[in-house]
């Protein structure tokens, strides 16, 4: 997004919803219930490894010759009818969708969900060149009326209680004041957009895969938005990230079997739609594909393989960070694991504490269906950060400190007996300050009577 | 028109510099794979799993000998009987109430209470069914009713998706969709509420 937000650490950003009740471990159990879901799937297919090695497969051949696979993708879709536009960064796209707009005379579009058309700032774009833009994903939308980013890129109003939901619905939509019924909640939300989608002019869609063998490409829904809202108006504008492509029709036996397993544990999507050309002679279908940062990204080999993401979310649904801190702590467009990887590919000052919002437990990489090693990509990350001298003052320090000690077997055992011996006689406290924020919620341990060196010099035989 | 000229010659350069950036760079490839059917699910009795999965994930299956049965099943549900407009593709099972072939603009659907769809076949690992666009007068009639009904043949059931798509081979119609339950939502507290914006219910009905 082109504004500037100032550089809030991580920690400093989770604290609001760390602190709020019982949100964080409410939050945490919502997403452990999700990555439930998508175990139970994963384990019923017996060749679930055989297909993540194969889509790790097929996306590391894609990044390869994304080029060339691109020019395919251009190709088969013009043949088709469809205009191909190419982006080079999200202004470049956001202008490119507004003259689409300006070409037909359009004040109200409707749009499905897009991590693309977040990332680009597309909608206070739109809403600031006069253009009235309603999100017809249900999550998308409670998050658009109370004028928040979506805070995970599968479910955008996790982080809401259905009150708070009832709550906005009672401001924007009439909905009964304190009715917090999800189901009638829903149904508001049905009526309401209803009505938007019968006066959309212009569909706007993202896109979960396009084919390079064909020129077509496929969104996934539950809702039934995206669909809706490109079979009315006569003009659908999809929205692409370039890493979006898949080489051939086949591949999408592999990938539709994968995401919603991963995404929500749903066996596939309710809706999983290909479009291949405008719908009619009438009709015009804008295929805009955006490169905004992932070619550069290609010719880093560290961190190249986080352009297989296809956005299921199953990293953040698992990652023990996420589910206690939300979201929004990230403050980035892509939150969780893999948003930890990719901002500061965009921004390393301003995204330098992300690497460290991680736990390296590995989970992420486990349930990853493209196999992005994950944690790995963090932990060098971290690497990275320190080689650019991002880190803060008193990890340097500490850091510092630390290989000095582990340098030297003198001062190595001169400072573990100083440390069991001051543990003994320090008062609380003396460790417990504010200048200590790793005791603000942790105990020190018991110190031990002896070190392990003098234990294995009396014990050895 | 001159902005629009101003537009495609910036577009034609970003179209360069993007492609320029990707093929400056050769990156060996692991070639593509293709999955070896011995690796694969398979069903002993495909259609007992197609339909576990479809009723597990909410649509409603009927068995039928003569496809005409449809409509008598359809008249015990109360928002079948009490409707008003029904389009129905499938004359064989259910006769629509209105021509919708006099309809040119999709928007003029919104009052349609129930679709009766022609599905070509069934997949059995995740319910879904694989309707063809061409198949429709518009594709918004998918969508847009409140109440979907799809026929399809028990015979035409495939295992897995990978069969799925070695089937539709290439997809000759601009619109072709998956089906799998009705629409639905978990976005308000990870409660699932069935009937978001597409149908409210699926009834499926196999057709020998
Ligand atoms: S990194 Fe992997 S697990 Fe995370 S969203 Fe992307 S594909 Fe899903």
């Amino acid at each position: 997004m082109s504004v500037t937000l100032p550089i809030i650490d991580h920690p400093t950003a989770a604290k609001p919803f760390v602190t709020n009740g019982d949100r964080s471990p409410w939050h945490d159990k919502a997403l452990w219930f999700v990555r439930g879901k998508r175990d139970k799937q994963a384990s019923t297919v017996g060749e679930w490894e055989y297909l993540r090695s194969m889509a790790s497969q097929i996306k590391t051949a894609t990044i390869a010759n994304l080029g060339n696979y691109l020019v395919e993708f251009e190709r088969n879709a013009t043949a088709l009818g469809a205009t191909v536009h190419w982006a080079a960064d999200a202004e470049e796209h956001n202008q490119i969708v507004l003259q689409i707009l300006r070409d037909h005379d359009t004040k109200r579009i409707v749009k499905s969900k897009s991590m693309l058309t977040e990332e680009c700032g597309l909608n206070h774009f739109l809403e600031d060149n006069g253009v009235d833009v309603v999100d017809t994903d249900l999550g998308e939308r409670i998050v658009q009326l109370r004028d928040e980013t979506p805070s995970h890129i599968v479910l955008p109003a996790i982080h809401l209680k259905k009150e708070e939901v009832g709550e906005t619905f009672h401001e924007h939509l009439g909905t009964d004041k304190g009715a917090a019924d999800p189901k009638y909640l829903a149904e508001a939300a049905r009526g309401h957009l209803r009505s938007k989608f019968l006066a959309g002019e212009v569909g706007i869609t993202g896109v979960n895969f396009g084919i390079a063998e064909t020129g077509g490409f496929v969104v996934c829904t539950n809702e039934g938005n995206a669909d809706l809202g490109a079979s009315l108006p006569r003009v659908h504008i999809a929205c692409m990230g370039i890493e979006k492509l898949i080489p051939r029709f086949q591949d999408l036996g592999v990938f539709t079997r994968l995401l919603a397993r991963s995404a929500t544990g749903q066996p596939i999507t309710a809706y999983t739609s290909h479009f291949h050309g405008p719908r009619d002679r009438n009709s015009e279908l804008h295929i805009v594909l955006v490169d905004n940062g992932r070619s550069k990204l290609r010719h880093n080999s560290e961190f190249r393989e986080a352009l297989h993401c296809i956005r299921c979310g199953a990293c953040m649904n698992t990652c023990p960070v996420y589910r206690r801190s939300g979201g929004h702590s990230y403050q980035a467009t892509i939150p969780g694991p893999i948003g930890s990887v990719l901002s500061p590919t965009r921004d390393s000052i301003k995204h330098k504490s992300l690497p460290y919002a991680c736990s390296l437990c590995g989970s992420c990489t486990d349930v990853c269906p493209v196999k992005i090693p994950l944690h790995h990509q963090l932990l060098a990350w971290r690497k990275e950060i320190g080689k650019q001298g991002l880190l803060s003052y008193d990890k340097r320090i500490s850091m510092k400190a630390a290989s000095l000690l582990f340098r030297n077997a003198k001062v190595f055992s001169l400072a573990g007996w100083l440390g069991r011996t001051s543990l003994r006689f320090l008062p609380h406290w003396a460790t417990h300050h504010r200048f200590n924020t790793w005791t603000i919620a942790r105990e020190l341990p018991e110190p031990p009577k002896e070190s392990f060196r003098h234990w294995y010099a009396k014990n050895r035989k | 028109m001159k902005e629009m000229l101003q537009q495609n010659e910036s577009i034609t350069k970003s179209r360069r510099a993007i492609l320029d950036r990707l093929m400056v760079m050769d990156i060996s490839s692991p070639g593509l794979p293709t999955p070896d059917e011995s690796m694969l699910t398979h069903f002993d009795d495909p259609l007992g799993a197609f339909v576990a999965m479809l009723e597990s994930v909410g649509g409603a299956v009927h068995m039928l000998d003569n496809p005409h049965e449809a409509t008598d099943i359809l008249n015990q549900i109360d928002v079948f009987a009490s409707a008003e407009r029904v389009v129905s593709l499938v004359p064989e099972a259910v006769q629509s109430s209105f021509d919708v072939s006099q309809i040119k603009d999709p928007h003029d659907l919104s009052a349609v209470d129930w679709t009766i769809a022609k599905g070509e076949f069934a997949v059995a690992e995740n319910g879904a069914i694989w309707i063809d666009g061409q198949a429709m007068p518009h594709r918004a009639l998918l969508f847009i009713a409140q109440y979907l009904a799809i026929v399809v043949s028990r015979r035409e059931i495939v295992h897995h998706m990978h069969q799925a798509y070695a089937r539709i081979g290439t997809p000759k119609s601009p619109f072709g969709v998956f089906v799998s339950g009705p629409s639905k939502t978990a976005d308000i507290e990870q409660s699932l509420v069935l009937g978001a914006h597409g149908c409210r219910a699926l009834q499926v009905f196999l057709t020998p």
